[in-house]
């Protein structure tokens, strides 16, 4: 599963990594080494969410220091939601200074904080300084996970003014992000924007919180589409995978293993909607549109079948299925969307003009979309892989593979389950008040940064 | 059994595309296809470690090592290792027979739900020892002694070394299917014009139905073929008319018979799901089509009185009157193309008033058939004909066209091998 320097530079190349000063990626604890740490977390900040979090953290099974400390801790919780200048940030972040060397391998830093207003549009009538800190809570999470070491992760829970910061979606981003699921997130907000969702429990989401979800995966015959559909089916989903009649095989090899049902068929099909929505038979509680294909060539060379097919498959599937769906009935009482979109969508990716519009437009989707999914009590969101370890990139040239994996903060590539986990995770019931959103999954990848 | 039968839904079914023999699959083995086609059927009906009642399945070119060839596929497959299954054997209406068994069980209430399957590989085609070698080394395993197996070992010629082949030759005539078919072919008057032009609508049929996605949830991709490669999109009347006859060419009569409107040597494998309404109901799928009756045939061929592949002809008008049916009642007929023209001679002894009273005992001919409802989406000539796999091609195709086109009843006609036939009919 790690990659041959990955487990040349933990083993015998140990000292002369260290020497040398170069790349030392740990391998990542992941689910199947257990859901969360047992060492103890420290919640720093004063405020009124930093005593409920200490209390919630207890009743959830897990130790809790309030008060810097020499020992060994699994993660650090720091609230930033009250601050209100820039110089409101200096205690708590030089808290968690100190508190870093004490940190075990695969350790988390969660930051805290409200919603800032960075868009040009956003209103004017927002305190400058108050936004200053908000947004540089940002920047120093994104800094410090940088800084991570050993395999241990920094991110951050962004939570809309007026939504609670006991909102059951900041409660479940807290256990994802202190999971071993959220392994290759690093350095990335993620934005709570409504109280929606159900009320959830540490062990709750490490456990089968999607039993009887009825969930449809495109591209699920190999590589992230069959880690998604596997992650949603240990999750307790009943999966229906989809890929092209051509993949058949494959699909069905998939779907035995994870006891799922095995649909073929073209996405891009004029109907195909419609006839997802009368093979599945039943309302359909999670889409996750993962079917994607690359046809990289550079603009100047580009043919008009590599584009349009590229942006056929990759976004314009998508709207038409979801209008299907949405025209058929057939989502559920809750409905959860999860696009793929990919950090090419984000940084953009020489060659791959095509494959940038069609990923940015699942970014673009996902944003427009949230508001008629939030009617229909649902939510859709995109998750953006970053270099991820499958069939195709071990396809690619050594060096820049190489560069590839090491120019992440982890400095090692991700696996189908890393992202498979963040799709579980924005697929649960708990995540309803995250809707629109982007989530990289990407180990804090300089690319797109 | 006091109750009345309950009817045996077909739920739907998975082949792999059928290859031309010693090309794609020339490495796979019987068990490996049944398998794969196995695991299609499980995959797309969600049924991953389910027991079900019971597999039925067969292979007309068998190795002797496969005396539990569906049994082993079985346990090969996702399904539950607690899946009994059961082989069996009636030549090209094998695979029909197994779906029919499946469906009878169902009926009785024996089974709730079952798959009836079937399988042949000409290509991987078992090759025996001659007999003489057999014996030898029978013999020897039998001796005891040290001059025992000298005894026995100086009984052998070089000439007993030369392998068995397997041969499509009837047992008791010595003669192949296709030397028989011509006979009867030259009996009847079937024109070479009349078997190409069902040829050709038999390629145009199928590549049309594999065009509009027919095929997309009755077929998965195996070995990297994701369509039947026997199939001939660009067939043409003069294209099939240019062929050199292939059977007949010892005959008074002119040879009709060719490569283009005989079916070539293939390897495939098939699946159909079946199960009781309320199976169905449970697990949330709804029927295509019923399995409503099936009849057997045959007809004595080793004295001449009638052609090797006739039987259909004298079964199809029995299961009609039992079932209280005419012609005019069926939607579809599903003839399986072993040759274009035993489809062709089956129609034709329909019509004949002469087949119909002397043959058949009846007071009146069947009729015509309208050629509009024959083999919709095409048969063998175009898919390919792996022996034990067509039964279950086809009642899963009809099953599904009768649900597409909301079509009632379909007649499905198998002709085999010993002078067999079994037909069968499938309502919606």
């Amino acid at each position: 599963m790690t990659d041959r320097y990955t487990r040349l530079a933990n083993g015998p190349l140990k000292a002369l990594v260290k020497t040398l000063g170069l790349p030392s990626p740990v391998p990542l604890r992941r689910y199947r080494d257990g859901a969360y740490l047992s060492e103890p977390v420290l919640v720093l900040g004063a405020g009124a969410a930093a005593d409920a979090y200490a209390q919630i953290l207890l009743d959830n099974g897990f130790e809790v220091r309030r008060k810097p400390t020499s020992e060994k801790l699994s993660a650090v919780l720091a609230f930033f939601d009250e601050a209100q200048t820039p110089t409101d940030l200096s205690e708590t972040a030089l808290e968690i200074g100190g508190a870093l060397r004490g940190l075990v391998r695969c350790s988390r830093v969660v930051v805290f904080s409200r919603d800032a207003h960075i868009a040009p549009e956003r209103p004017a009538d927002v305190d400058p300084a108050l936004n200053a800190a908000r947004s540089g809570t940002l920047g120093l999470m994104r800094s410090l996970a940088h800084e991570m070491r050993g395999g241990s992760t920094a991110n951050g829970i962004v939570v809309s003014d007026g939504v609670p910061m006991d909102a059951p979606s900041v409660q479940g981003a807290l256990w994802f992000l202190l999971s071993s699921k959220s392994a290759y997130v690093s350095g990335q907000p993620l934005h709570v924007t409504t109280a929606d969702g159900e009320a959830t429990t540490a062990e709750a989401l490490a456990g089968t919180h999607l039993d009887g979800r009825v969930a449809v995966v495109t591209g699920a015959a190999r590589g992230i589409g069959a880690a998604i559909a596997a992650t949603l089916a240990r999750d307790g989903a009943s999966v229906v995978g989809v890929d092209v009649p051509q993949a058949g095989d494959a699909l069905a090899r998939t779907m035995n293993e994870v006891g799922g049902t095995a649909l073929q068929l073209d996405i891009t099909a004029e109907d195909a909607g419609r006839v997802i929505a009368q093979r599945v038979g039943a309302p359909i509680d999670i889409f996750v549109h993962n079917a994607g294909i690359t046809r990289d060539r550079m603009l100047a060379n580009m043919e008009s079948s590599r584009w349009d097919s590229v942006i056929a498959v990759n976004i314009d599937a998508q709207l038409r299925i979801n209008a299907q769906l949405t025209e058929a009935g057939a989502w559920g009482s809750s409905p959860r969307v999860v696009s793929l979109a990919s950090t090419s969508g984000i940084a953009g990716n020489r060659g791959q003009t095509n494959y940038s519009a069609s990923k940015a437009g699942v970014i673009g989707m996902a944003a427009a979309a949230a508001d008629s999914f939030a009617a229909q009590g649902g939510t859709i969101n995109a998750v953006a892989p970053g270099f991820i370890e499958t069939e195709m990139t071990a396809t690619m040239p050594t060096l820049t593979r190489e560069v590839a994996r090491r120019i992440a903060s982890l400095q090692q590539g991700g696996l189908p389950d890393d992202v498979a986990e963040a799709i579980a995770f924005l697929a649960a019931g708990s995540s309803g008040g995250i809707s629109g959103t982007t989530l990289r999954v990407c180990g804090q990848n300089m690319v797109g940064a | 059994m006091t109750q009345s039968p309950q009817p045996a839904a077909i739920l739907g079914g998975n082949r792999i595309p059928f290859a031309r023999a010693h090309k794609q699959y020339a490495r796979a083995s019987n068990q490996d296809m049944l398998t794969s086609a196995l695991d299609g059927l499980v995959a797309r009906f969600g049924l991953a470690g389910e027991r079900l009642g019971e597999v039925a399945g067969g292979a007309v070119l068998k190795h002797s090592r496969d005396l539990n060839l569906t049994r082993e596929a079985v346990l090969g497959s996702a399904l539950s290792p607690q899946t009994p299954a059961f082989d069996l054997g009636q030549a090209c209406a094998t695979g029909l027979e197994a779906t029919v068994s499946i469906a009878q069980k169902i009926r009785l209430g024996q089974i709730d739900v079952g798959i009836g399957s079937g399988v042949d590989s000409a290509s991987d085609a078992p090759i025996a020892v001659s007999e003489e070698l057999r014996g030898v080394l029978l013999e020897l395993n039998r001796a005891k002694t040290v001059a025992q197996r000298l005894k026995a070992i100086s009984r052998l010629r070089p000439s007993d070394l030369a392998p068995a082949l397997p041969s499509n030759g009837e047992a008791r005539t010595g003669l192949s299917m296709g030397e028989h078919q011509a006979i009867t072919t030259a009996a009847w008057g079937i024109s070479r014009q009349d078997q190409d032009a069902l040829a050709l609508a038999s390629h145009q049929r199928m590549a049309a139905a594999w065009e509009r996605g027919f095929f997309d949830d009755l077929v998965t991709p195996y070995l990297g073929v994701s369509r039947d490669t026997t199939l001939r999109a660009d067939s043409t009347q003069e294209s099939l008319g240019a062929l050199k006859p292939a059977f007949g060419r010892g005959l008074s009569a002119t040879p009709t018979m060719t490569a283009g409107n005989s079916t070539p040597l293939t390897d495939g494998a098939s699946t159909v799901l079946l199960s009781s309404e309320e199976w169905a109901a449970d697990h949330g799928i709804e029927p295509l089509a019923y399995l409503v009756d099936a009849e057997a045939a045959a007809v004595d061929f080793v004295t001449g009185t009638e052609g090797l592949l006739m039987a259909p002809a004298y079964a199809v008008p029995r299961l009609l009157a039992r079932n209280g049916l005419t012609f005019a009642d069926v939607d579809v007929f599903e003839i399986h193309e072993a040759f274009a023209s035993t489809v062709l001679t089956h129609m034709a002894a329909w019509e004949s008033e002469e087949f119909c009273r002397e043959k058949l005992g009846l007071d009146a001919p069947l009729g015509p058939i309208d050629r509009d409802k024959l083999n919709p989406n095409g048969s063998s000539l175009a898919a390919g004909h792996p022996f034990a796999a067509t039964g279950g091609r086809i009642i899963a195709s009809v099953a599904k066209h009768l649900k597409e086109t909301g079509q009632r009843r379909a007649l499905v006609s198998i002709c085999a091998a010993g002078g067999q036939g079994l037909t069968a009919i499938v309502e919606a």
